[in-house]
C-alpha cells in the first residue's frame, strides 16, 4: 500500500483545477438560448473567473517560502516557483479583466473563455513547478492545447482561425522536439526526475554527446515556447490574428510560465553543463534581441510591433539566463515583473483602439490621441517610454539588473549588443509617441469614454510602471530569495 | 529460437505494411493495412513481456482510431491522383533530407552511451511476470506515484474536449429537433382542421 501523498504544496493547482470544472459546470447548466442568457453565462463564468484566480494567488502566498516536494519529486514547491505563479496569476486576472469587454462588442463572448483561460493558467504553474521531465510535459501540453483553442476562440474570423491553426501545427511540431529531447537525456540517464539527472551528469567525466544532442532539442522546444529567435516565425502571425485580449494573455503568462521553465531546466537538472548550454542561451538571446529591435521597426499594425517588441524582450530575459547564477535569475525575475506590468498596460490600450463599431490595429490610428484622449495617450507613453529603457520608469530598473549581471559574468558581448539593440528599438517606441502627440487626428476620434474595466487596468498598471522606481526594494528582494532557492 | 521466428514475423509484416499505408493507391487499403500495422506492433509488445500495451494497442488503436481513419476516409472521398501529384517532385529533395537524417542519427548512435549510474537511477522497475502480472504492475504505478500525472492526462483531455466544442459546435437553425413537452401539449383542436370539400372542386 502507498501511502497518501502530501498534497498540501499542490494546494493552489487542485484549488484552479476543481474551480475550473465547476464553472465550466454553472456554464453548462445555465439557460443559454437567448441572446441575453448567453451574455449572462459569459458575464458570470469571466466575473467567477477572476475571482478563483485571486484566490487561488492567496493560496500561492500560504505555501510560498518554504521548498515542499510532492508526489515523489514530480512536483516543486519553493519561492523561485511561488513567485513565478504569483506573476502568471496576476497576468491572467488582469487578461480575463480586459477580455470579457472586447469579446461582448465582437460578439464572441462565450463561456468558456474564462475556463480555457484558467485551464491554461493551471498548465503554466504545473509548468513552473515541475519536478521531473514528465510533469514538465503534462503541464507544457495543458498550457499549449488551451493556448490553441483560445487563440482560434473568434472562430467566424479567419484571420483567428488561421492564427490557431497555425499555432496548432508548429507547436506540436516543438513538442515532439522536447519529447525527442527527453528521451535522449532519459535514455542516458535512465531517469526524468531532475535532481537524479543533475546528480548524474554531475557524477560523469566526460560530458556524453548523446545527452548534449538531447540538452540542444529540449533548448529548442521550450526555445519554441518563449518565441526566441530562431523560433520565433509562428509569433507575429498569431499575434496579429488572434483576439486582441488572446494576444494580451499570450504576450505576458505563457511567455513568464516557459521562460521560468526555461531557467528551471537548464539551472536544474543541466546546471552541471552550464559550460555548453551557455554558448547555445548567448547566441539565441543576442539574435532575438537584434530580430526585435529591427523587425518592429517596418511595422504598421501595432500588435505585429509588440510581437517582434516581445521577442526583443525575451532577449533581454535570456542574457539572465545566460548568466546562470544568482544575479542572473533574479534579473530575469525582476525583468519580468515589470514586464508583465507594461505589457498588460499596453494591450489595454490598444483594445482601446475603437472607431465606431470595429477595432483598429494601424499605428497611424492613434494620431492626435495626445489631444483627443489625454489621459490614455499620457498611460501609453508611459508604458512605451518604460518599454524603451528611459531612466526613472520601471523598464529601465529591469534592463539595469539584467545588464548588471551580464557585466559582473562578464559577458559583454551581450551586455553591449543589448544595450545597442534596446537604443534602436527606442526609435519604434518613442515613434508612438510622436504619432500620438505630434500627427494630426484622423477624420474621426478614436472611441470614447473607455470602458470602466480597461480604465482600472490602467491606472494600475501605469502606477505600477510609474512609481516602481519609489520602492522597488521589496520586488527586488523577494526576487533575490526566489533566484536564490534555486541554487 | 520459435520466439526469434515469431519476432522476425511480426518484424517483417509490421514494417511491409507501414510501407504498404505509404504506398497503396486507395486510401482505403491504406487504413486495412494501418490495422494489420497495428496488429503486428501489438505481437511485438507480447514478445517484450508488454502484453498490456498490446492489449491497448489492439483496442484503442484497432478498435476506435483505426475504425475512425476508416470513417474519415470514407467521409471525405479523398482522390488519391491529387494527393499524389508533388509526389516525384518532393521525391529527391524528401530522400536527401532522409539520407542525411538517418547519417546524423547514426553518427550520434554510434558514440552513444548510457550513464553508468542509469541501470540503478530507473525509479519504477516492473517485477517480473512472475511475482506480477504486466497489467496489475502498471496500475499500482499509474495510480499511486504517477497519480499527479494521471490526473494531468485527464485534464488535458477535457480541455481537448471543450476545445472541440467551442471551435465546431454551432445552433443549427434549419435542423428538427423534437420537443415532446411541445408535442404532448397539443390536443385536436388547433391540430386538426375540418373542412368542407364541394363535390367536384377538390381542395
Amino acid at each position: 500500500m502507498a501511502d497518501v501523498p502530501n498534497i498540501a504544496p499542490v494546494l493552489p493547482e487542485i484549488f484552479l483545477a476543481l474551480a475550473a470544472m465547476s464553472l465550466l459546470m454553472l456554464g453548462v447548466f445555465q439557460k443559454a438560448t437567448t441572446p441575453d442568457g448567453v451574455m449572462r453565462a459569459s458575464r458570470l463564468t469571466s466575473g467567477l473567473g477572476v475571482v478563483t484566480l485571486v484566490l487561488a494567488l492567496i493560496l500561492v502566498f500560504t505555501v510560498s517560502g518554504a521548498k515542499l516536494v510532492a508526489f515523489d519529486g514530480l512536483f516543486l514547491s519553493d519561492p523561485f516557483s511561488s513567485y513565478v505563479k504569483i506573476l502568471i496569476l496576476l497576468a491572467s486576472a488582469f487578461s480575463l479583466i480586459l477580455a470579457q469587454n472586447w469579446l461582448e462588442r465582437q460578439g464572441a463572448h462565450r463561456f468558456e473563455f474564462a475556463i480555457l483561460l484558467i485551464f491554461a493558467t493551471l498548465g503554466m504553474m504545473m509548468m513552473v513547478s515541475a519536478g521531473n521531465l514528465l510533469s514538465l510535459y503534462m503541464g507544457l501540453e495543458l498550457q499549449s492545447l488551451s493556448l490553441y483553442v483560445l487563440a482560434a476562440f473568434h472562430r467566424d474570423d479567419t484571420r483567428s482561425t488561421e492564427a490557431g491553426l497555425k499555432y496548432f501545427v508548429l507547436g506540436a511540431l516543438a513538442s515532439g522536439l522536447l519529447l525527442y529531447g527527453s528521451s535522449l537525456v532519459y535514455g542516458f540517464s535512465g531517469t526524468t526526475d531532475f535532481a537524479t539527472i543533475a546528480t548524474t551528469i554531475a557524477a560523469q567525466e566526460h560530458t556524453p554527446l548523446g545527452l548534449i544532442i538531447g540538452l540542444v532539442f529540449v533548448m529548442a522546444g521550450l526555445a519554441f515556447k518563449v518565441s526566441a529567435v530562431p523560433f520565433h516565425m509562428w509569433t507575429p502571425d498569431v499575434y496579429e490574428g488572434a483576439p486582441t485580449p488572446v494576444t494580451a494573455f499570450f504576450s505576458v503568462a505563457p511567455k513568464i510560465a516557459a521562460l521560468a521553465l526555461f531557467v528551471r531546466v537548464m539551472v536544474g537538472p543541466f546546471g552541471a553543463l552550464v559550460a555548453e548550454w551557455q554558448q547555445v542561451v548567448v547566441l539565441i538571446s543576442i539574435l532575438s534581441m537584434l530580430l526585435g529591435a529591427f523587425a518592429a521597426i517596418a511595422q504598421t499594425n501595432i500588435k505585429r510591433m509588440m510581437a517582434y517588441s516581445s521577442i526583443g524582450h525575451v532577449g533581454y530575459a535570456l542574457i539572465g539566463l545566460a548568466v546562470g547564477n544568482e544575479a542572473g535569475v533574479m534579473g530575469v525575475l525582476v525583468y519580468l515583473t515589470i514586464y508583465v506590468f507594461m505589457n498588460v498596460g499596453t494591450f489595454a490600450c490598444i483594445m482601446a483602439m475603437r472607431r465606431g463599431d470595429r477595432n483598429v490595429e494601424n499605428i497611424t490610428e492613434l494620431g492626435g490621441l495626445g489631444k483627443t484622449h489625454p489621459a490614455m495617450a499620457a498611460a501609453l507613453a508611459i508604458f512605451m517610454f518604460s518599454m524603451a529603457g528611459i531612466p526613472p520608469l520601471a523598464g529601465f530598473i529591469g534592463k539595469l539588473y539584467i545588464f548588471m549581471a551580464a557585466i559582473d559574468a562578464q559577458l559583454y558581448t551581450l551586455a553591449i549588443v543589448g544595450v545597442l539593440s534596446s537604443v534602436v528599438s527606442a526609435y519604434y517606441y518613442l515613434r508612438i509617441i510622436k504619432v500620438m502627440y505630434f500627427d494630426d487626428p484622423g477624420i474621426e476620434p478614436l472611441e470614447s469614454p473607455l470602458p470602466t474595466s480597461i480604465v482600472g487596468v490602467l491606472v494600475v498598471t501605469s502606477l505600477a510602471t510609474l512609481l516602481f522606481i519609489l520602492v522597488p526594494s521589496p520586488v527586488i528582494g523577494w526576487a533575490g530569495t526566489a533566484a536564490a532557492s534555486l541554487f | 529460437m520459435i520466439a526469434t521466428l515469431v519476432f522476425y514475423m511480426f518484424a517483417i509484416f509490421c514494417i511491409g505494411s507501414g510501407v504498404m499505408v505509404v504506398t497503396s493507391r486507395n486510401p482505403v487499403h491504406s487504413v486495412l493495412f494501418l490495422i494489420l500495422a497495428f496488429f503486428n506492433a501489438g505481437g511485438l509488445f507480447v514478445l517484450a513481456g508488454a502484453e498490456f500495451l498490446a492489449m491497448l494497442l489492439v483496442i484503442v488503436y484497432v478498435g476506435a482510431v483505426a475504425v475512425l481513419f476508416m470513417f474519415v476516409v470514407m467521409m471525405l472521398d479523398v482522390t488519391v491522383a491529387e494527393m499524389k501529384q508533388g509526389f516525384l517532385n518532393y521525391l529527391p529533395i524528401g530522400l536527401l533530407v532522409v539520407v542525411i537524417f538517418i547519417g546524423e542519427m547514426l553518427a550520434s548512435a554510434s558514440v552513444w552511451h548510457m550513464a553508468p549510474e542509469a541501470a540503478a537511477n530507473i525509479q519504477a522497475k516492473t517485477p517480473g511476470v512472475d511475482v506480477m502480472s504486466n497489467t496489475s504492475a502498471l496500475a499500482e504505478l499509474l495510480y499511486t506515484r504517477y497519480v499527479y500525472l494521471f490526473q494531468a492526462a485527464g485534464l488535458v483531455l477535457l480541455v481537448a474536449m471543450i476545445g472541440a466544442i467551442v471551435l465546431t459546435h454551432r445552433k443549427r437553425k434549419d435542423s428538427k429537433k423534437q420537443v415532446i413537452s411541445r408535442q404532448l401539449a397539443r390536443d385536436a383542436k388547433e391540430a386538426v382542421v375540418l373542412k368542407k370539400v364541394e363535390t367536384g372542386r377538390g381542395i
